[in-house]
């Protein structure tokens, strides 16, 4: 049996790249998703990102991709798999995925990788991720604004800097517009169980939350403050505006479409370079859903207000003075966060009660 | 009248014959299943059962069926010795947890010092032994308590599922990771690294481990006394009690080999393919392996083959997702129907058909 | 004792409902098990009969409808499973993984085109204001039918277990199927009839997740509670009214734990997350320690394939 070597299959890698070069081939377009694409939520809208893709792109391009690929050695054959298909550029959509995406990559050095979330890159890999907590602002202020109880529920999957951040970027909002505000973390421990999350928002209702916050996908919060009644909820991932206009009163969405665009462009000029992506509502990866009459309109002002602040830059979601929980100084008048530290965020600030398990 | 006879001895001819009769019949069954989504049947099955094996991509292929083989086979050749004495581990992937955290651990605490000799021979004895001890939970609980091991092993998945979040988070965290969750990567760390033997092959240190298991299990089912025991207790633990065998001992026996090779598999997993403890880590090895021993019929050899065949179904049923379009619940069902005819049609290795009344026989 | 801001009687309310799915395939899988048959595919039932209630609910906006698709669609499901054990005497523990593999596939693909919908909702039962009572009020008058159904299952199974001559029948079947043959009663008959009602019970159970707790469809949405299920059969010991005792606990301590979290308690969230399984598992040792080796048996003949051969 004649054994050939990965150089032989980089060297068909190589061959399809050049082969497209002449505008007889599509451009191959493949994505890597942790979830299903009916999940409802981040593989939901991955996959409309693929959909606006096929869109945009037509038969310019041809698209491939894989559901439900568990983290770790899965991951590294289906990419491998990919890029033995031809693939141009691979879209990794899991923090997970970082270390097979670099493993990978190193193999297929013609092969465009850009892996979500993550921080590793290298000359052909790129990494990109959205400022969700710019959104957890505004829907901060608008919580801190319809609370009546003046507690507001928080339901959380596992505690990752992500998660961390949105919490505290919600929290030091929420306090700003009410500063009489409390919040109740619950972490559900799971990325994905509907009904535990139906359970967690009756759990927080139950006691005395009417304001539920959450950064797990399924619509099972919005179900329950539903029948609860007079509890606010924010669509998570995707808008579920189906339960609009409350108790949704507004929403924070993945919109990935337009940078998923950009890149595959970028491929097809031969303009692709490694950078490190990390875009926030400016250039709509993260878009507010529209905000309901159910909040006053003067509230709805101040949240659009806000959002446009933090779209043009002139206002940062994490300004000073702030301090950690544990009193001490982190930000001081006017100081701005760093990405750094936001990026491997792993401290809640002043005034949240509660610890971060860890 | 259609009727089935038992025969006097398994016929030998339908033991070879009836898994090529069932993956033709579900060839046919899965391609129907296809069409009806809209996708080229036979371009499908081919992608699913000839292209990771003779195809063009089949050199990169061949080695990964190895390495999604080789964990399916260690668990469930432990598994298989429980099951023969009718002793209920269904808790493999809770071991395999919790060996691939021991493992780890160890690897982790002697970071960054080189000495391959000591640490990655320590890792596998550590990996074995958590396993081992994760399982003699329900075992002490069984003997002690007399408290169901079907119960206490499954549920004790859970527990190491919230214990390697924990350990993901915490305690194990990669404390260069920008406070991301996920342990060092051990690949990437020579001592404690269980790569491939020969690049690109796919074997590493847990399919070889497979293999050897498969041996062991195999002479020990065939010649040694405790392989006698375990058979006599599956068949009739009342005889066996007869025949002088000690049960507690033989749970707990069943139960540690069972764990131990569970761990096993953990720790070559994450100190290979895998290469670090995440929260998501484990991927159901445990309990695809159960199929595993069942399709094998609990004979160590037939684990082997059954081991190869259900990573086959899942190297192909991702090829055809990436290429066809096919959405992995088509895989997910398909794999279902070719369990329900595999283990359907074995009943033609027990049995006979008869046509026609019994009267005429 | 101070219990924060938490308020026991919502939690009970909460519990009930919480531990409604588990509860129902438990109740099924005890009635197939006391037959002699060991069906591990709750999961794969729970789940097609938590997409088949949803899109019939969708199409004809009658909750009550989705229920009976639910109950259907699984119990067809669990005929396949019937077919292949009883019929072609496939091995029981092979055959229901494997039903839950295929059950998980084929309601993902059902599923496709109805995630991200709304059902109408089902309401709760308010009997005559009996709901306004203090206390038991919203514990015993102010829940979803399908949770009083739960409980009359529980009843009814214990019933006919414990009086009626088919639960003689059935109990004998799963004792010693060769006497029971022997004695002329129907081995395969009896066993079809609890498959097919544990495949309605686990229906139940996925169209109440899909329809009254989330409500919702998603792949995969049962998440392990068929699991929880068959580990509840276990721990009641193979008896009715411990199922109802096992899902209440394990539910319970599951509602209890966010609630706690809710409330602020300062307790590790990991020891937190994994409570119900390791309180699960200490109450069955306590149950089980000091018993003899004859208690809380399974079925003497549980997982073992019938043939008539004389």
């Amino acid at each position: 049996m004649k054994k050939r070597t990965f150089l032989a299959a980089t060297l068909a890698a190589t061959l399809a790249t050049s082969a497209f070069a002449d505008g007889h081939e599509p451009t191959k377009v493949g994505f890597i998703y942790v979830g299903p694409i009916g999940d409802g939520g981040w593989t939901y809208e991955h996959h409309q990102g693929l959909l606006a893709v096929e869109a945009e792109f037509g038969d310019k391009v041809e698209t491939m991709y894989q559901e439900n690929v568990p983290e770790g050695a899965d991951a590294e054959r289906a990419m491998t798999q990919m890029a033995l298909q031809g693939a141009d550029i691979i879209f990794t959509t899991s923090f997970g995925y970082m270390d097979p995406t670099i493993n990978v990559a190193q193999k297929f050095p013609d092969v465009k990788f850009e892996h979500a979330t993550g921080y590793k890159r290298a000359d052909n890999v790129s990494t990109y991720s959205a400022r969700f907590y710019e959104g957890r602002a505004v829907q901060g202020h608008i919580a801190g604004k319809m609370t009546k109880s003046n507690k507001i529920g928080y339901i959380a999957s596992f505690p990752i800097p992500e998660v961390i951040r949105g919490i505290n970027s919600a929290y030091i909002h929420a306090k700003k517009a009410n500063p009489d505000v409390e919040m109740s973390v619950i972490w559900v421990y799971t990325w994905f169980d509907p009904a535990k999350e139906a359970d967690a928002a009756k759990a927080l209702i139950e006691n005395g939350v009417d304001v539920v916050m959450q950064h797990t996908d399924s619509t099972a919060p919005q179900a329950a403050a539903a029948e609860a009644g007079g509890v606010v909820t924010f669509g998570q991932a995707s808008d579920m505006s189906e339960y609009a206009p409350f108790p949704r009163v507004s929403s924070i969405i993945d919109n990935w479409a337009p940078y998923y665009i950009d890149r595959v462009r970028a491929v097809m000029d031969g303009t692709w370079e490694s950078m490190d992506t990390w875009d926030g509502i400016a250039p709509g990866m993260v878009e507010i859903g529209e905000i309901t009459d159910a909040v006053p309109a003067d509230v709805k002002a101040e949240a659009l207000a806000l959002r446009d602040a933090l779209s043009d830059g002139s206002y940062h979601a994490f300004t000073g003075p702030l301090n950690k929980q544990d009193g001490s100084p982190w930000l001081a008048e006017g100081e701005t966060a760093d990405d750094g530290t936001l990026a491997g965020m792993d401290f809640y600030v002043e005034g949240i009660t509660g610890e971060i398990p860890n | 009248m259609i009727r089935l006879e038992q025969r006097a001895a398994p016929s030998r001819v339908w033991a070879y014959l009836t898994p090529l009769v069932a993956v033709l019949a579900t060839m046919v069954a899965g391609g129907a299943l296809f069409a009806a989504l809209g996708t080229d049947p036979v371009a499908a099955i081919r992608t699913i059962f000839w292209d990771p094996v003779f195809g063009e991509f089949a050199f990169y292929y061949r080695g990964q069926l190895l390495v999604k083989a080789g964990p399916l086979i260690l668990i469930a050749v432990g598994l298989a010795l429980g099951f023969k004495a009718g002793i209920w581990n269904i808790g493999a992937e809770g071991q395999y947890i919790i060996g691939a955290i021991c493992g780890a651990a160890v690897g982790l605490a002697f970071y960054p010092m080189e000495a391959r000799w000591l640490i990655f021979p320590l890792m596998v004895v550590a990996g074995a032994l958590g396993g081992f001890l994760w399982a003699m939970i329900p075992g002490v609980l069984r003997t002690k308590f007399n408290t169901n091991e079907i119960l206490v092993s499954l549920l004790l998945v859970y527990v190491a599922e919230q214990i390697l979040a924990w350990m993901a988070l915490g305690p194990l965290r990669n404390p260069e990771g920008a406070g991301f969750p996920g342990s060092r990567n051990l690949r990437q760390y020579e001592s404690a690294a269980n790569n491939e033997l020969i690049a690109g092959s796919g074997m590493h240190w847990g399919v070889v481990a497979a293999f050897v298991a498969v041996i062991f299990a195999y002479i020990l089912l065939s010649k040694h006394l405790t392989g006698f025991h375990i058979r006599l207790t599956g068949e009739s633990p009342r005889a066996a009690r007869f025949a002088g065998v000690n049960p507690t001992r033989l749970v707990l026996f069943c139960l540690g080999v069972s764990g131990a090779l569970a761990g096993l598999a953990g720790l070559f997993e994450v100190a290979g393919p895998s290469g670090q403890i995440s929260i998501d880590f484990n991927v159901g090895y445990g309990f695809t392996a159960i199929i595993v021993a069942f399709l094998g019929r609990l004979h160590p050899v037939g684990i082997l083959l059954a081991g190869l065949l259900m990573a086959l179904t899942y190297i192909g049923g991702e090829a055809a997702q990436a290429t066809l379009g096919l959405p992995a619940a088509a895989i997910q069902a398909f794999q279902g129907m070719l369990l329900f005819f595999l283990l359907g049609f074995d009943v033609l290795t027990n049995f006979r058909v008869r046509f026609g009344r019994r009267a005429m026989v | 004792m101070d219990f924060g801001s938490i308020n026991p009687v919502l939690l009970i309310a909460s519990l009930m409902v919480a531990s409604t799915p588990i509860l129902l395939a438990a109740i099924g899988e005890l009635v197939v098990e006391r037959s002699g048959v060991l069906n591990l595919g709750v999961e794969g039932m729970m789940i097609v009969g938590a997409v088949s209630g949803f899109i019939v609910t969708v199409e004809t906006q009658s909750p009550a409808l989705g229920f009976v698709a639910g109950a259907l669609g699984a119990t067809l499901l669990s005929l396949v499973f019937g077919v292949l054990t009883l019929v072609f005497l496939s091995n029981q523990v092979a055959t229901g993984l494997g039903l839950t593999l295929f059950g998980l596939g084929i309601s993902a693909l059902m599923g496709q085109e109805y995630a991200q919908l709304r059902t109408p909702t089902s309401p709760r039962w308010e009997f005559f204001g009996l709901n306004e009572l203090p206390v038991i009020g919203p514990i015993l008058f102010n829940q979803h039918p399908v949770v009083y159904l739960s409980l009359l299952l529980v009843v009814g199974v214990w019933w006919f277990l414990k009086t009626t001559r088919s639960g003689m029948i059935l109990r004998a079947v799963g004792e010693n199927h060769d006497a029971a043959h022997s004695l002329g009663y129907s081995v395969l008959g009896t066993r079809f009839a609890a498959i097919a009602f544990g495949g309605a019970c686990a229906g139940l159970g996925g169209a109440f997740l899909s329809l009254v707790i989330v409500p919702q469809w998603t792949d995969g949405m049962t998440a392990g509670r068929g699991w929880i299920a068959l580990a509840i059969v276990v721990f009641a010991s193979w008896r009715a009214w411990r199922v109802l005792l096992g899902a209440y606990l394990f539910g319970g301590i599951s509602v209890l734990q966010l609630n706690l979290q809710a409330a602020g308690f300062a307790i590790p969230v990991e020891l937190l997350s994994m409570s119900p399984y390791l309180i699960t598992i200490l109450v069955l040792v306590i149950i089980s320690s000091g018993r003899g080796r004859t208690g809380g048996q399974a079925p003497a003949s549980l997982g073992r394939s019938f043939h008539a051969s004389g």
